[in-house]
């Protein structure tokens, strides 16, 4: 009983900060309500019995990636904000593509059936420890994308590098994005 | 004990939040926000089918997409700051460089 009313309560927080995060006009904002929803998402994974990973999403997601954006947010002042042409025309047929999804996408659920069951069950991920298990599985079955995201982790942090690395000489980007169009023709 | 389908509404529900953001916003750095959403999503299903099939495997997986996320952020945002320095008046509807 305590544990749906917990998982109602972080149901209702993910949906409403959810909501939020997607409509209120400033972008801070939308960025501390997504903190909210990772801070219940963590909630829901201690209810799966995955606490290693509740702990990574507070530290890895609202500890660092929300910082992050954060910071770019700083960077980029609030009054310019950076615009694109949206990928629908008008808002309100993406709000209803979203919501023909949601409710295709709710109206399978009930086809679904589990298939086989493996062997960690609860008892014995609670015998080993979580993160016990979860490191045997990582560092045995899957250590080829271990190594590949180690991988990825490294190429998104010299591409970071070099986005964010200012010109040496002073050349003013708009200058030569100009330059460059101008070779390309 | 909560049953597994409450878990695929709610991620189906946040993924599809997610979507809608992204289709709606115009604002680069919301749109990247929304793609977090949408990866949430699928991070509490894969986390829920991993707890009721007995396996770590899902858990496993979200590790991976967690790593991912924080690359795409990374990239992501560091381009976000290459336009913006590129272009200070950032009226971008106007980002068609690569249009030739």
């Amino acid at each position: 009983m305590f544990l749906q009313l917990f998982f109602g309560y972080c149901a209702l927080m993910i949906v409403v900060s959810g909501l939020l995060a997607i409509s209120l006009r400033n972008p801070v904002h939308c960025v501390l309500m997504v903190l909210v929803l990772f801070f219940h998402m963590a909630g829901l994974y201690l209810t799966l019995n995955a606490e290693f990973l509740a702990a990574v999403q507070i530290i890895v997601y609202a500890g660092a990636i929300l910082v992050l954006y954060l910071f770019v947010l700083f960077l980029v002042s609030l009054r310019e904000e950076l615009h694109l042409t949206a990928f629908v025309p008008n808002a309100w047929l993406g709000r209803i593509i979203a919501a023909g999804l949601a409710v295709g996408l709710i109206a399978t659920i009930p086809a679904f059936s589990l298939g086989e069951k493996s062997a960690w069950t609860v008892a014995a991920i609670r015998e080993a420890t979580h993160t016990k298990a979860l490191g045997q599985e990582l560092y045995t079955s899957y250590l080829l994308p271990f190594e590949i995201a180690g991988l990825i982790l490294l190429v998104a942090l010299i591409g970071g590098l070099v986005l964010a690395r200012r010109d040496e000489n002073g050349a003013d980007a708009p200058e030569s994005g100009a330059d460059g169009k101008e070779v390309l023709r | 004990m909560i049953p597994l389908s409450w878990y695929l509404a709610l991620a189906a529900i946040l993924f599809c939040i997610g979507v809608c953001g992204f289709l709606t916003r115009r604002n680069v750095i919301i749109m990247f926000l929304s793609i977090e959403l949408m990866l949430n999503g699928v991070n509490l299903n894969l986390v829920a089918l991993s707890h009721f099939l007995d396996s770590v495997r899902g858990q496993a997986f979200t590790f991976f997409i967690i790593t991912v996320a924080a690359a795409e952020a990374a990239i992501g945002l560091g381009i976000a700051i290459a336009l913006y320095r590129s272009r200070r008046s950032v009226h971008v509807d106007t980002i068609n460089h690569l249009k030739g």
